[in-house]
C-alpha cells in the first residue's frame, strides 16, 4: 500500500557543536514506516548546516528570531504554507517554543498540525519555576534560586555552598566556584540570553538523560534514558549510551503521569553516589541525541508526527540496551550561490 | 557473592554495566574469575583452579582476587549481602 506523503517543517538545522536537534529529527522521519515525507528546513542563519543537506532536507525557508513576534512569525508561516502545504510543524528550540505554542491554534485553522505542551506545562517546567514544579510532583530537584540583580549575589553564600551552578533561561550553564566567578558568570550568561539568572544546587554525581514522548493524558508513549559517554566543553553529548535504569524510567512515567505532559521532551537528571536521582532541567522538545532513541527502537518524531496528525499510536513497550551513539563532524562543500540564496532570498 | 544478573561480560572481556551504562574492562585471568562466579563457585574453588593453571602462589593469588573484588564492589557490579539473602 502506497504510504501518505506529509510535509513536514522542522526547525534547529544548526548541526554544529551544540546541536540543535533537527537534523537527527528528520533522518528519523526519514525512516518512518507508517508515512513518506517532504521535509521542509526552516532556519534562522544562512550557516546553519541542514540548509545545505540536500539528502535530508527538500527545501529551507529563513524565519525570522522569536524576538520579531508572532505576529511576523505568523506572516511568515503563511507565506511558506502557501508555497509548500505543510501538514505538520515540529520546532525544536526552547526559545521558540513560546511563539509557537501561541500561534498552535491558528496555525491549526490553517491545517498544520503541532504537537507541544500546553502554555502551562510549558512555563511549568521553566527552570525558573523548577523548585515550584519538585514540590508541586514530588520530584527531587536540586534547590534553585532565581535572581535579577548583580547586587543579591553576596547573599548566595547563606543559602548554597561552593560550587554552585550558575544557568541562564533558556541556554549555559556554568560552575562557579568562588562568587567573583558567580558574577562573571552572570554578566556572560545575562548578556547572552536575558535575565533572569538561575542559581542551583550543585549536585555531585553523574548525568543521564531522558527522552520520550508524552500523548497529553498522562500516558507514557516513549522513553529511552542515555547516560553520556563523551561530553564537549560545551557539555553536550558527543557519545551515549542506551541504558536500562528503572528508577529513571520510573520518575519519567511519574513525571508524565503527574503533569499529562503532550509531547517531547528531555530529562536532565543527575544521579548522586547513593543512587538518589535529582531532576536537573526538563527540556520541552526532543533533544539533539533523538536518532538514538530511533537505533534503539523507539522512533519518537514518528510517533509525535502520527500524534499531531490524530493517528492512534501505540506505546512502544522496549528498547535496545546498550546501543551507543557516536556524533561526528563533516565537512560539507557548498557553492556560494547556494549561500546567497538563503542569504538574500531567505530560500533555498 | 554473585555478579549482578544483569551485567554482561563479553568473551573479549568488557564488561557493561546496563543500568548505569559504565563499561570496564578486564584480562583473560579476570575474565575467567569472572565466569567462575557466575558459576556460583566460592573463593576457594576459584583459588584452586587459578592456582592448578597458572604458575603462582596462594598468598598472591588470594591478594590479586581480593582486590579484583573490591573493584567490582566498588563499581557495584556484584550485588550486596543484603540483595544476594533476598
Amino acid at each position: 500500500m502506497k504510504k501518505r506523503k506529509l510535509n513536514i517543517a522542522v526547525t534547529g538545522l544548526n548541526a554544529i557543536d551544540s546541536p540543535g536537534p533537527g537534523v537527527s529529527v528528520i533522518r528519523a522521519l526519514r525512516e518512518a514506516a507508517s508515512f513518506d515525507v517532504r521535509i521542509i528546513g526552516l532556519s534562522y542563519e544562512s550557516l546553519e548546516p541542514g540548509i545545505y543537506m540536500h539528502d535530508l532536507v527538500d527545501r529551507t525557508y529563513s524565519i525570522p528570531y522569536p524576538g520579531a513576534g508572532t505576529d511576523t512569525l505568523l506572516a511568515r508561516m503563511e507565506y511558506i504554507h502557501e508555497k509548500e502545504n505543510l501538514d505538520v510543524i515540529i520546532p525544536n528550540f526552547d526559545a521558540e517554543l513560546y511563539p509557537f505554542i501561541k500561534l498552535e491554534a491558528k496555525l491549526k485553522e490553517m491545517g498544520i498540525h503541532m504537537f507541544l505542551p500546553t502554555l502551562r506545562q510549558f512555563e511549568e517546567r521553566h527552570k525558573v519555576n523548577l523548585n515550584d514544579f519538585g514540590r508541586k510532583y514530588n520530584i527531587s530537584v536540586p534547590k534553585s534560586k532565581v535572581i535579577f540583580d548583580l547586587n543579591t549575589v553576596h547573599s548566595l553564600p547563606s543559602e548554597f555552598s561552593f560550587p554552585m551552578i550558575v544557568k541562564g533561561k533558556f541556554y549555559d550553564a556554568s560552575i562557579a566556584y568562588s562568587i567573583e566567578q558567580v558574577k562573571s558568570y552572570f554578566n556572560k550568561i545575562s548578556a547572552k540570553w536575558g535575565l533572569p539568572i538561575i542559581i542551583q544546587e550543585f549536585v555531585h554525581g553523574t548525568e543521564f538523560n531522558v527522552t520520550g514522548l508524552g500523548d497529553g493524558k498522562g500516558n507514557t508513549i516513549a522513553a529511552v534514558p542515555m547516560r553520556k559517554q563523551y561530553i564537549t566543553d560545551k557539555g553536550k553529548a558527543w557519545g551515549g549510551i542506551s541504558i536500562s535504569d528503572e528508577k529513571m524510567l520510573d520518575m519519567t512515567r511519574k513525571f508524565l503521569k503527574n503533569t499529562k505532559w503532550r509531547g517531547g521532551f528531555e530529562l536532565e537528571l543527575m544521579k548522586n553516589k547513593d543512587g538518589e536521582l535529582f531532576l536537573l532541567e526538563i527540556n520541552p522538545r526532543l533533544p539533539a541525541w533523538i536518532y538514538l532513541a530511533v537505533g534503539v527502537g523507539q522512533n519518537i518524531p514518528e510517533a509525535l508526527v502520527n500524534l499531531a496528525m490524530g493517528v492512534k499510536v501505540t506505546p512502544f513497550s522496549s528498547y535496545a540496551i546498550g546501543k551507543m551513539f557516536v556524533r561526528y563532524s563533516w565537512d560539507m562543500i557548498v557553492d556560494r550561490e547556494e549561500f546567497e540564496q538563503i542569504s538574500v532570498y531567505g530560500e533555498l | 557473592m554473585k555478579l549482578r544478573k544483569n551485567v554482561a561480560v563479553s568473551e573479549a572481556g568488557l564488561l557493561f554495566n546496563p543500568v548505569t551504562g559504565e563499561s570496564f574492562s578486564v584480562n583473560p585471568i579476570g575474565v575467567e574469575i569472572l565466569n567462575m562466579v557466575r558459576e556460583d563457585k566460592s573463593p576457594d574453588q576459584i583459588s584452586k583452579a587459578i592456582l592448578s593453571k597458572y604458575s603462582t602462589d596462594r598468598d598472591t593469588f588470594e591478594k590479586d582476587y581480593h582486590d579484583f573484588i573490591g573493584i567490582l564492589e566498588h563499581h557495584n557490579l556484584i550485588e550486596s549481602h543484603e540483595e544476594t539473602k533476598a
